[in-house]
């Protein structure tokens, strides 16, 4: 297994029980949906697993390192290998493209090359190689606020990508953009996942895409895992599980018939 | 349906927006109480009317005085005081804005932990509460008359200045575009540099503009107090009743701090 969390849990300060603990279990190269209602836990259970915020208890193992217990510079050099994705981009606006790809590399050198950007040729080559596999390489000198939600989003992976990591996370990267961009967006992450063996946790409420892109879809409820199953058992007692009652025959229907939306017509 | 009929038409004609203040007791005490303030502080205002009216003929005496202008017989007291301001405002804002950047980074809550913050608000609060003549009177007595003691109180008033306004800013930033750059592995130096410096960049260069503009103003009338610069020029050409001297100075500042502002503001525009 590529990254084991058990027992995990978190509560904030206000006294939300955000995780009650959570066992999951990601082999290697693994594409995962962490689909769930808002506000149960799958922002906090991904930002557990690179510590942007604190686990309170439980443990996090990926490829063997227990994470919640590193100190500061080795959480840094774990954080290294597990790169993060985000719904509103999170692209530092004011840099470049190139500076926002780079910053991807900021825990492999040190301070001072990193202030006057003097990167080694191989991480700037692997960018551009990177920014043209995503189609961007005419833009690496734009400001990344320059740049439309779809071609942000395409930033934030390769970002991603340059940390070189072997686990994505990735938070409602399809939350900010519209349906077609978000399967576009979700195929691109899907696809690199393939190419280069990574495993990814991608946080989800769009039901139907989850269902499209990821053979294994875990439920989150209330901060506890309610399913743990392959794309195809999601049914509508499940959906009703993860989510409570609600008609769920158009959702399962319509994730079928979305295999080609430019397809349909207007 | 028809059991609960709403009639939104008599429902608009009683709306009206909701007060400031929504007792009408306390409103309309309120409004009494600030009028019959002012008429009483009004009241308490003594004008000596043939004082003012002599006065005036005096100030227009003062102010005649001051034509034509006389640039050349002070030519070189003036130059000196004039670069002495100059050096003064520029090594201040610049030492200034060097230690205010550290006071900023540690006056933002969302960056240091609360002993820290609370010692760097304690420097901005300390830096802010004394206006720059008070400080200079103190600075005058440790370090004597002169430029130093006009470089270090601009220096100690740009610090608290700059690092509120800088600290205010940093709390202000996109937090997710900071924790992106977290997410990398970056180090704390690294998240200042690529997560925080880049969103506060145009705020912290436009300020600087201003708080040179600020700080050339400031050292003309630092000369009061003995601190140096031109108004140490200025004052000594009050003392003497050279008005024409003073009104060229004054010609001078006005010319210098026009300058300073349209360049600021532009400097400003360019960055945003």
């Amino acid at each position: 297994m590529l990254l084991n969390i058990t027992g995990l849990t978190k509560r904030y300060p206000t006294g939300d029980m955000a995780l009650k603990g959570v066992d999951l279990a990601v082999p290697k190269g693994q594409v995962m949906a962490l689909i769930g209602p808002s506000g149960a836990g799958k922002s906090s259970l991904i930002r557990c697993v690179n510590r942007l915020v604190e686990p309170t208890s439980g443990s996090v193992v990926l490829d063997g390192t227990e994470l919640t217990r590193l100190g500061a510079g080795a959480l840094r050099r774990a954080r290294r290998r597990m790169g993060m994705i985000f719904q509103e981009y999170a692209l530092v606006e004011r840099l470049t493209v190139m500076e926002n790809v780079l910053s991807g590399r900021l825990g492999y050198v040190g301070f001072w090359p990193s202030w006057f950007r003097r990167f080694p040729r191989r991480d700037v080559e692997e960018a551009f190689r990177l920014l043209h596999r995503v189609g961007l390489e005419h833009m690496v000198d734009k400001r990344a606020d320059a740049l439309s939600g779809g071609q942000r989003q395409r930033v934030g992976i390769v970002r991603a990508l340059t940390q070189d990591p072997q686990l994505l996370l990735v938070d409602e990267p399809t939350a900010s953009l519209d349906p077609k961009t978000s399967r576009q967006i979700m195929r691109l992450i899907v696809e690199l996942c393939e190419e280069r063996g990574l495993a990814a946790i991608i946080n989800i409420h769009d039901v139907a895409l989850a269902q499209q892109f990821a053979r294994r879809i875990v439920g989150l409820r209330a901060g506890q895992i309610v399913f743990d199953g392959p794309a195809t058992d999601l049914t509508a007692e499940v959906l009703t599980t993860i989510y409570g009652e609600e008609d769920w025959s158009q959702t399962i229907r319509a994730a079928e018939d979305e295999e080609e939306p430019e397809a349909i017509p207007a | 349906m028809s059991a609960t009929l709403f009639d939104a038409a008599a429902a608009a004609r009683g709306w009206r927006p909701p007060p400031l203040v929504a007792s009408p007791v306390l409103r309309y005490a309120i409004y009494l109480g600030a009028l019959a303030y002012a008429a009483l502080a009004i009241g308490t205002i003594e004008v000596n009317w043939t004082r003012a009216a002599e006065g005036l003929d005096r100030g227009l005496r003062f102010v005649s005085g001051f034509f034509p202008p006389d640039f050349t017989s002070k030519r070189s007291d003036i130059v000196e005081g004039l670069l002495e301001s100059l050096t003064m405002t520029v090594v201040s804002t610049v030492i200034g804005v060097a230690l205010s950047i550290p006071v900023a980074v540690g006056g933002a809550r969302n960056l240091a932990p609360l002993p820290i913050y609370l010692a760097c608000r304690g420097i901005i609060a300390l830096s802010r509460t004394f206006q720059e003549i008070i400080v200079a009177i103190v600075f005058v007595a440790m370090v004597g008359f002169g430029p130093l003691a006009g470089m270090l109180t601009l220096s100690f008033a740009t610090i608290g200045f700059m690092a509120k306004l800088i600290a205010e800013d940093i709390e202000d930033i996109a937090e997710e575009q900071a924790e992106a750059v977290r997410a990398t592995g970056a180090s704390w130096f690294q998240l200042l540099a690529w997560g925080i410096l880049p969103q506060v960049r145009p705020r912290l260069i436009g300020l600087s503009a201003y708080r040179l503009d600020i700080n050339f103003r400031e050292s003309a009338v630092l000369g009061l107090v003995g601190a140096g610069g031109i108004g140490d020029t200025l004052n000594t050409s009050f003392d003497r009743y050279e008005f024409d001297t003073a009104a060229a100075v004054l010609l001078i500042i006005i010319v210098i701090v026009l300058a300073a502002e349209y360049s600021s503001s532009w400097i400003r525009r360019k960055v945003q």
